[in-house]
């Protein structure tokens, strides 16, 4: 008898089968709750360093889309001030210039857009102008896609987005700051 | 005839289970350490601003951080309130930047090389002058490549 019993409780295991469960649903928790933190941003490619000064080059001002962000993070746009809003319709305007005004640039491929900044301006405002002077960019080049081949720009091949940056290549450079208002 | 139906015909064979929680215990332990961020560990404040033209980095391997922000108020008695790059973990000087683009190049293969990214994680709050030393040192250092990070805008302008 008292065999019997010891063979029983040998026998005794705990049930493992909800282990599985159990861990799953952990596993679960973790999964859903981990977003992998993606990284997205404005991509940027800074030009090459070299010691020797640029070039003095004379451009013809109509051409130039000189953008200033003071420390007071104002706006100034062709030496007159504007507000951040009006920003990406007037630079696209002054890219494509459709009535082909002569104040504003000659060709597409000619426009420089100039963004210039001071040291103390606030990093919001200098990106946000950033942000705006590419998205006026992006939408020109998305209104050509759709002209051209009907269709939007990020769907278009490798050739064809490479045809519509050739005809309204993305030129905004970025003059030395001022060191106004730094805090050092 | 039957030479594969012998003996206990009628007791299914069961596939053990019992390894089973080990396995899922195994995925669940890689998933807890490998979604361990280094964010938590940021000595500094970064609140990326917002921004409408987005692109998403992909391979995180060719991506370095550096931050870019005021220090946080546990920090602040050691670096003060000014803005401070912080560089893997450790707040960093600015002569520290062509290193740790060397030793992050040095992990990535040769011939993915140019595609390394330098993701500029920047507090809305700081000011272009540390910002502009940075992309100054950047290019210094031949690494152009460089992302703005930010935030999906939500509203409007």
């Amino acid at each position: 008898m008292a065999r019997v019993r010891a063979k029983d409780r040998m026998k005794n295991e705990v049930n493992a089968g909800s282990m599985a469960d159990i861990a799953f649903l952990l596993l679960i928790f973790f999964l859903v709750t981990t977003t992998i933190l993606e990284d997205s941003g404005i991509l940027v490619k800074l030009p090459e360093w070299s010691d020797e000064p640029p070039e003095d080059i004379q451009l013809n001002s109509r051409n130039i889309y000189s953008v200033l962000v003071n420390t007071n993070n104002d706006l100034l746009v062709r030496k007159q001030p504007m507000s951040l809003k009006d920003l990406r319709d007037d630079t696209k305007l002054f890219i494509t210039n459709p009535k082909k005004d002569p104040t504003l640039s000659d060709s597409p491929k000619q426009a420089i857009v100039s963004l210039k900044n001071d040291r103390g301006t606030s990093y919001k405002a200098y990106l946000e102008v950033y942000n705006e002077l590419r998205a006026a960019y992006n939408e020109i080049w998305d209104e050509q896609a759709q002209i051209r081949y009907g269709k939007n720009y990020d769907d278009c091949t490798k050739a064809e987005q490479e045809g519509i940056r050739s005809d309204f290549p993305l030129v905004i450079s970025e003059a030395e700051s001022t060191s106004f208002g730094d805090e050092g | 005839m039957s030479k594969f139906n012998k003996g206990k015909q009628k007791e299914d064979p069961e596939v053990s289970t019992a390894s089973l929680p080990d396995i899922i215990f195994m995925l669940l332990f890689f998933f807890m350490v490998v979604t361990v961020m280094r964010e938590s560990e940021l000595k500094i404040k970064v609140t990326t601003p917002q921004a409408t033209e987005l692109t998403k980095l992909q391979e995180k391997s060719l991506v370095n951080y550096i931050h870019i922000g005021r220090p946080t108020k546990n920090y602040q008695a050691k670096f003060g309130t000014s803005p401070k790059i912080q560089l893997g973990d450790k707040i960093s000087d600015i002569e520290e930047i062509p290193l740790f683009l060397e030793n992050h190049k040095a992990s990535v293969p040769e011939k993915l090389q140019f595609k390394i990214t330098t993701s500029l994680k920047v507090d809305s709050d700081v000011t272009m002058g540390i910002v502009t030393d940075v992309k100054e040192k950047l290019r210094k250092s031949g690494q152009l490549k460089v992302n703005y990070s930010a935030k999906k805008r939500t509203g409007d302008l």
